[in-house]
Protein backbone atom coordinates (compact mmCIF):
# COMPACT_ATOMS: atom_id res chain seq x y z
CA UNK A 1 0.00 0.00 0.00
CA UNK A 2 1.37 3.55 -0.72
CA UNK A 3 2.00 6.13 1.35
CA UNK A 4 -0.07 8.95 1.08
CA UNK A 5 1.19 11.89 -0.62
CA UNK A 6 1.59 15.29 1.44
CA UNK A 7 -0.28 17.93 -1.07
CA UNK A 8 0.62 21.23 0.46
CA UNK A 9 -0.94 24.92 -0.74
CA UNK A 10 0.16 27.88 -0.41
CA UNK A 11 -1.55 29.22 2.82
CA UNK A 12 -1.09 33.14 1.42
CA UNK A 13 -4.67 34.84 1.52
CA UNK A 14 -3.79 38.12 -0.08
CA UNK A 15 -4.46 37.04 -3.64
CA UNK A 16 -6.05 34.71 -5.82
CA UNK A 17 -3.09 32.59 -7.38
CA UNK A 18 -3.11 32.04 -3.70
CA UNK A 19 -6.61 30.66 -3.29
CA UNK A 20 -6.51 29.25 -6.57
CA UNK A 21 -3.47 26.55 -5.02
CA UNK A 22 -5.54 25.79 -2.14
CA UNK A 23 -8.41 25.27 -4.23
CA UNK A 24 -6.49 23.18 -6.46
CA UNK A 25 -5.47 20.52 -3.23
CA UNK A 26 -8.82 20.21 -1.92
CA UNK A 27 -9.60 19.06 -5.84
CA UNK A 28 -6.90 16.97 -5.93
CA UNK A 29 -7.09 15.54 -2.64
CA UNK A 30 -10.68 15.18 -2.20
CA UNK A 31 -12.22 14.99 -5.93
CA UNK A 32 -9.25 13.06 -7.89
CA UNK A 33 -7.10 11.10 -5.56
CA UNK A 34 -8.42 10.95 -2.87
CA UNK A 35 -7.27 7.59 -1.89
CA UNK A 36 -3.50 8.52 -2.48
CA UNK A 37 -3.36 12.24 -0.81
CA UNK A 38 -3.32 14.35 1.99
CA UNK A 39 -3.40 17.74 2.68
CA UNK A 40 -0.91 19.16 4.95
CA UNK A 41 -1.40 22.29 6.48
CA UNK A 42 1.87 24.31 5.85
CA UNK A 43 1.77 26.36 8.73
CA UNK A 44 2.00 23.35 11.40
CA UNK A 45 4.75 22.29 9.05
CA UNK A 46 7.06 25.19 9.04
CA UNK A 47 6.39 25.94 12.35
CA UNK A 48 7.89 22.44 13.32
CA UNK A 49 4.80 20.36 14.63
CA UNK A 50 6.11 16.50 14.98
CA UNK A 51 2.79 14.66 13.76
CA UNK A 52 3.31 17.09 10.76
CA UNK A 53 6.87 16.33 10.37
CA UNK A 54 6.42 12.87 10.46
CA UNK A 55 3.89 12.99 7.67
CA UNK A 56 6.34 14.30 5.16
CA UNK A 57 9.49 13.07 6.46
CA UNK A 58 11.63 10.94 3.97
CA UNK A 59 7.80 10.73 1.55
CA UNK A 60 6.92 12.16 -1.22
CA UNK A 61 4.91 15.62 -1.54
CA UNK A 62 3.54 17.70 -3.53
CA UNK A 63 3.39 21.47 -3.49
CA UNK A 64 1.40 23.91 -4.49
CA UNK A 65 2.40 27.51 -4.91
CA UNK A 66 0.87 30.49 -5.93
CA UNK A 67 3.47 32.74 -5.87
CA UNK A 68 7.29 32.90 -6.66
CA UNK A 69 8.21 33.06 -3.24
CA UNK A 70 7.49 29.32 -3.24
CA UNK A 71 7.17 29.07 0.22
CA UNK A 72 5.00 25.61 -0.08
CA UNK A 73 7.91 23.73 -1.79
CA UNK A 74 10.63 25.72 0.51
CA UNK A 75 8.71 24.56 3.97
CA UNK A 76 9.00 20.82 2.58
CA UNK A 77 12.54 20.63 1.79
CA UNK A 78 13.46 22.50 5.00
CA UNK A 79 11.23 19.84 6.73
CA UNK A 80 13.27 16.52 5.44
CA UNK A 81 10.76 15.76 2.28
CA UNK A 82 12.41 12.96 0.41
CA UNK A 83 10.78 14.29 -2.75
CA UNK A 84 9.00 17.46 -3.41
CA UNK A 85 6.99 17.78 -6.65
CA UNK A 86 6.42 21.10 -7.37
CA UNK A 87 3.12 22.89 -9.07
CA UNK A 88 3.15 26.68 -9.02
CA UNK A 89 0.02 27.86 -10.02
CA UNK A 90 1.83 31.31 -11.83
CA UNK A 91 2.88 28.81 -14.27
CA UNK A 92 -0.26 26.84 -14.66
CA UNK A 93 -1.96 29.99 -15.81
CA UNK A 94 0.68 30.85 -18.70
CA UNK A 95 -0.62 27.63 -20.29
CA UNK A 96 -4.06 28.32 -19.82
CA UNK A 97 -4.48 31.55 -21.81
CA UNK A 98 -8.00 33.75 -21.07
CA UNK A 99 -8.15 32.71 -17.32
CA UNK A 100 -8.32 35.76 -15.29
CA UNK A 101 -9.16 34.34 -11.93
CA UNK A 102 -10.47 36.57 -9.45
CA UNK A 103 -11.36 36.48 -5.66
CA UNK A 104 -9.79 35.06 -2.59
CA UNK A 105 -12.64 34.29 -0.04
CA UNK A 106 -14.56 33.01 -3.27
CA UNK A 107 -12.44 32.50 -6.38
CA UNK A 108 -14.55 32.83 -9.15
CA UNK A 109 -15.52 30.47 -12.51
CA UNK A 110 -11.56 30.98 -14.37
CA UNK A 111 -10.43 30.80 -10.51
CA UNK A 112 -12.06 27.24 -9.86
CA UNK A 113 -10.82 26.11 -13.52
CA UNK A 114 -7.26 27.38 -13.05
CA UNK A 115 -7.36 25.26 -9.97
CA UNK A 116 -8.84 22.55 -11.65
CA UNK A 117 -6.09 22.37 -14.35
CA UNK A 118 -3.71 22.67 -11.52
CA UNK A 119 -4.86 19.28 -9.80
CA UNK A 120 -4.55 17.37 -12.83
CA UNK A 121 -1.37 18.23 -13.32
CA UNK A 122 -0.85 16.81 -9.75
CA UNK A 123 -2.82 14.22 -10.37
CA UNK A 124 -0.47 13.10 -12.93
CA UNK A 125 2.25 13.85 -10.61
CA UNK A 126 0.37 11.14 -8.07
CA UNK A 127 -0.05 8.99 -11.06
CA UNK A 128 3.83 8.84 -11.93
CA UNK A 129 5.22 8.72 -8.15
CA UNK A 130 2.51 5.26 -7.57
CA UNK A 131 4.54 4.06 -11.19
CA UNK A 132 8.09 4.67 -9.68
CA UNK A 133 7.15 2.71 -6.78
CA UNK A 134 5.31 -0.09 -8.41
CA UNK A 135 8.85 -0.33 -10.67
CA UNK A 136 11.44 0.01 -7.81
CA UNK B 1 5.27 68.35 11.03
CA UNK B 2 7.03 65.16 9.58
CA UNK B 3 4.45 62.65 7.60
CA UNK B 4 4.42 59.81 9.86
CA UNK B 5 3.16 56.51 8.55
CA UNK B 6 -0.48 55.23 9.46
CA UNK B 7 -0.50 53.08 12.44
CA UNK B 8 -2.41 49.63 11.09
CA UNK B 9 -2.77 46.24 13.07
CA UNK B 10 -1.22 43.40 11.22
CA UNK B 11 -3.36 40.42 11.09
CA UNK B 12 -2.34 36.61 10.96
CA UNK B 13 -4.41 34.29 10.22
CA UNK B 14 -3.40 30.25 10.85
CA UNK B 15 -5.11 28.93 7.81
CA UNK B 16 -4.85 25.76 8.61
CA UNK B 17 -5.51 24.21 5.25
CA UNK B 18 -7.04 20.96 6.62
CA UNK B 19 -9.43 22.55 9.55
CA UNK B 20 -12.69 24.27 8.53
CA UNK B 21 -11.80 26.55 11.64
CA UNK B 22 -8.89 27.25 9.36
CA UNK B 23 -10.79 28.32 6.52
CA UNK B 24 -13.08 30.46 8.82
CA UNK B 25 -9.60 32.26 9.95
CA UNK B 26 -8.68 33.49 6.07
CA UNK B 27 -13.03 34.07 5.34
CA UNK B 28 -12.35 36.21 8.41
CA UNK B 29 -9.65 38.53 7.99
CA UNK B 30 -10.56 38.89 4.82
CA UNK B 31 -13.66 40.43 5.80
CA UNK B 32 -11.72 42.40 8.13
CA UNK B 33 -9.58 43.64 4.95
CA UNK B 34 -11.97 43.96 2.51
CA UNK B 35 -14.96 45.79 4.55
CA UNK B 36 -15.06 46.59 8.39
CA UNK B 37 -11.35 47.78 8.55
CA UNK B 38 -9.81 48.01 5.82
CA UNK B 39 -7.90 51.07 6.43
CA UNK B 40 -6.57 50.21 9.79
CA UNK B 41 -5.28 46.46 8.61
CA UNK B 42 -2.92 44.65 7.01
CA UNK B 43 -2.44 40.59 6.78
CA UNK B 44 0.88 39.27 7.24
CA UNK B 45 1.60 35.83 5.41
CA UNK B 46 2.07 32.95 8.20
CA UNK B 47 4.51 31.23 6.50
CA UNK B 48 6.29 34.07 4.73
CA UNK B 49 7.09 35.06 8.29
CA UNK B 50 8.19 31.90 9.50
CA UNK B 51 10.32 31.30 6.40
CA UNK B 52 12.26 34.91 7.09
CA UNK B 53 10.44 36.82 5.33
CA UNK B 54 11.86 40.50 6.85
CA UNK B 55 9.55 43.12 6.21
CA UNK B 56 6.29 40.79 7.81
CA UNK B 57 8.38 40.18 10.93
CA UNK B 58 9.81 43.49 11.17
CA UNK B 59 6.19 45.16 10.66
CA UNK B 60 5.32 42.32 13.82
CA UNK B 61 7.87 43.84 15.67
CA UNK B 62 6.42 47.39 15.75
CA UNK B 63 3.46 47.36 15.13
CA UNK B 64 0.45 45.42 17.17
CA UNK B 65 -1.01 42.53 15.80
CA UNK B 66 -3.88 39.78 16.09
CA UNK B 67 -3.24 36.32 15.65
CA UNK B 68 -6.19 34.48 14.23
CA UNK B 69 -5.59 30.81 15.36
CA UNK B 70 -7.94 27.47 14.09
CA UNK B 71 -6.87 25.23 16.54
CA UNK B 72 -5.11 25.17 20.28
CA UNK B 73 -1.82 24.63 18.59
CA UNK B 74 -1.72 28.64 18.04
CA UNK B 75 0.36 28.57 14.92
CA UNK B 76 0.41 31.77 14.11
CA UNK B 77 0.60 33.29 17.64
CA UNK B 78 3.53 31.51 18.34
CA UNK B 79 5.54 31.96 15.54
CA UNK B 80 4.15 35.76 15.70
CA UNK B 81 5.94 35.50 19.37
CA UNK B 82 9.25 33.67 18.63
CA UNK B 83 10.10 35.99 15.67
CA UNK B 84 9.03 39.35 16.38
CA UNK B 85 7.04 39.96 19.63
CA UNK B 86 3.74 38.96 21.43
CA UNK B 87 0.71 39.52 19.44
CA UNK B 88 -1.50 42.08 21.06
CA UNK B 89 -4.51 40.06 20.88
CA UNK B 90 -5.28 36.63 20.15
CA UNK B 91 -8.60 34.78 19.12
CA UNK B 92 -8.77 31.17 18.87
CA UNK B 93 -11.42 29.94 16.89
CA UNK B 94 -12.20 26.38 17.73
CA UNK B 95 -12.54 27.95 21.41
CA UNK B 96 -15.01 30.57 20.07
CA UNK B 97 -16.61 28.07 18.12
CA UNK B 98 -17.62 25.67 21.38
CA UNK B 99 -18.80 28.70 23.52
CA UNK B 100 -21.03 30.15 20.82
CA UNK B 101 -22.45 26.27 20.22
CA UNK B 102 -21.45 25.59 16.45
CA UNK B 103 -22.05 22.33 15.69
CA UNK B 104 -21.36 21.35 12.57
CA UNK B 105 -19.20 24.19 10.22
CA UNK B 106 -19.20 22.66 6.85
CA UNK B 107 -15.64 21.49 5.67
CA UNK B 108 -12.35 23.00 5.05
CA UNK B 109 -13.25 23.29 1.34
CA UNK B 110 -16.39 24.64 1.62
CA UNK B 111 -18.14 26.03 5.24
CA UNK B 112 -21.77 25.74 5.57
CA UNK B 113 -24.28 28.62 6.49
CA UNK B 114 -23.12 28.10 9.69
CA UNK B 115 -19.36 28.31 8.93
CA UNK B 116 -19.96 31.37 7.46
CA UNK B 117 -21.94 33.00 10.48
CA UNK B 118 -19.43 31.81 12.91
CA UNK B 119 -16.47 33.60 10.75
CA UNK B 120 -19.08 36.58 10.50
CA UNK B 121 -18.26 36.78 14.21
CA UNK B 122 -14.61 36.07 14.27
CA UNK B 123 -14.43 39.19 12.38
CA UNK B 124 -16.21 41.19 14.16
CA UNK B 125 -14.22 40.49 16.57
CA UNK B 126 -11.13 41.36 15.42
CA UNK B 127 -12.47 44.50 14.19
CA UNK B 128 -13.69 45.22 17.93
CA UNK B 129 -10.40 44.21 18.87
CA UNK B 130 -8.54 46.39 16.12
CA UNK B 131 -10.43 49.31 17.26
CA UNK B 132 -9.13 49.02 20.78
CA UNK B 133 -5.60 48.46 19.84
CA UNK B 134 -6.07 51.59 17.36
CA UNK B 135 -7.91 53.62 20.46
CA UNK B 136 -10.82 54.18 18.56
CA UNK B 137 -14.35 54.07 19.67
CA UNK B 138 -15.25 50.58 20.18
CA UNK B 139 -17.48 48.81 16.63
CA UNK B 140 -20.23 46.95 16.57
CA UNK B 141 -19.43 43.22 17.96
CA UNK B 142 -21.31 40.10 18.16
CA UNK B 143 -23.06 39.50 21.60
CA UNK B 144 -20.89 37.07 24.12
CA UNK B 145 -17.93 37.05 22.37
CA UNK B 146 -15.18 38.36 23.80
CA UNK B 147 -11.44 38.41 22.98
CA UNK B 148 -8.34 35.93 23.95
CA UNK B 149 -5.27 38.28 24.81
Amino acid sequence: MMRKIAVVPCSGIGKSLGAAAREAAYVLAEDLRPDRTKIVALGLLVLGDEETRRAVAGGAAIAIDGCKLECAAKGLESAGTGKVKKIAVFDVIRRHRGLKPKGVTDLNEDGLRLARAAAEEGAQIVDELAGEEEDA
Amino acid sequence: MPDLPKKKVGLIACSGEELAEGTVTRRAVRKVLETLRPEDTVTLCLPLFLAGGEGERAFARHYPTIAIDGCAKRCAALATEKYSAKPAATIVVSQLRKEMDFEDIGTARRLNEAGKRLADSVAELIAAETDRLLKRPRGKTHGGVRSYS
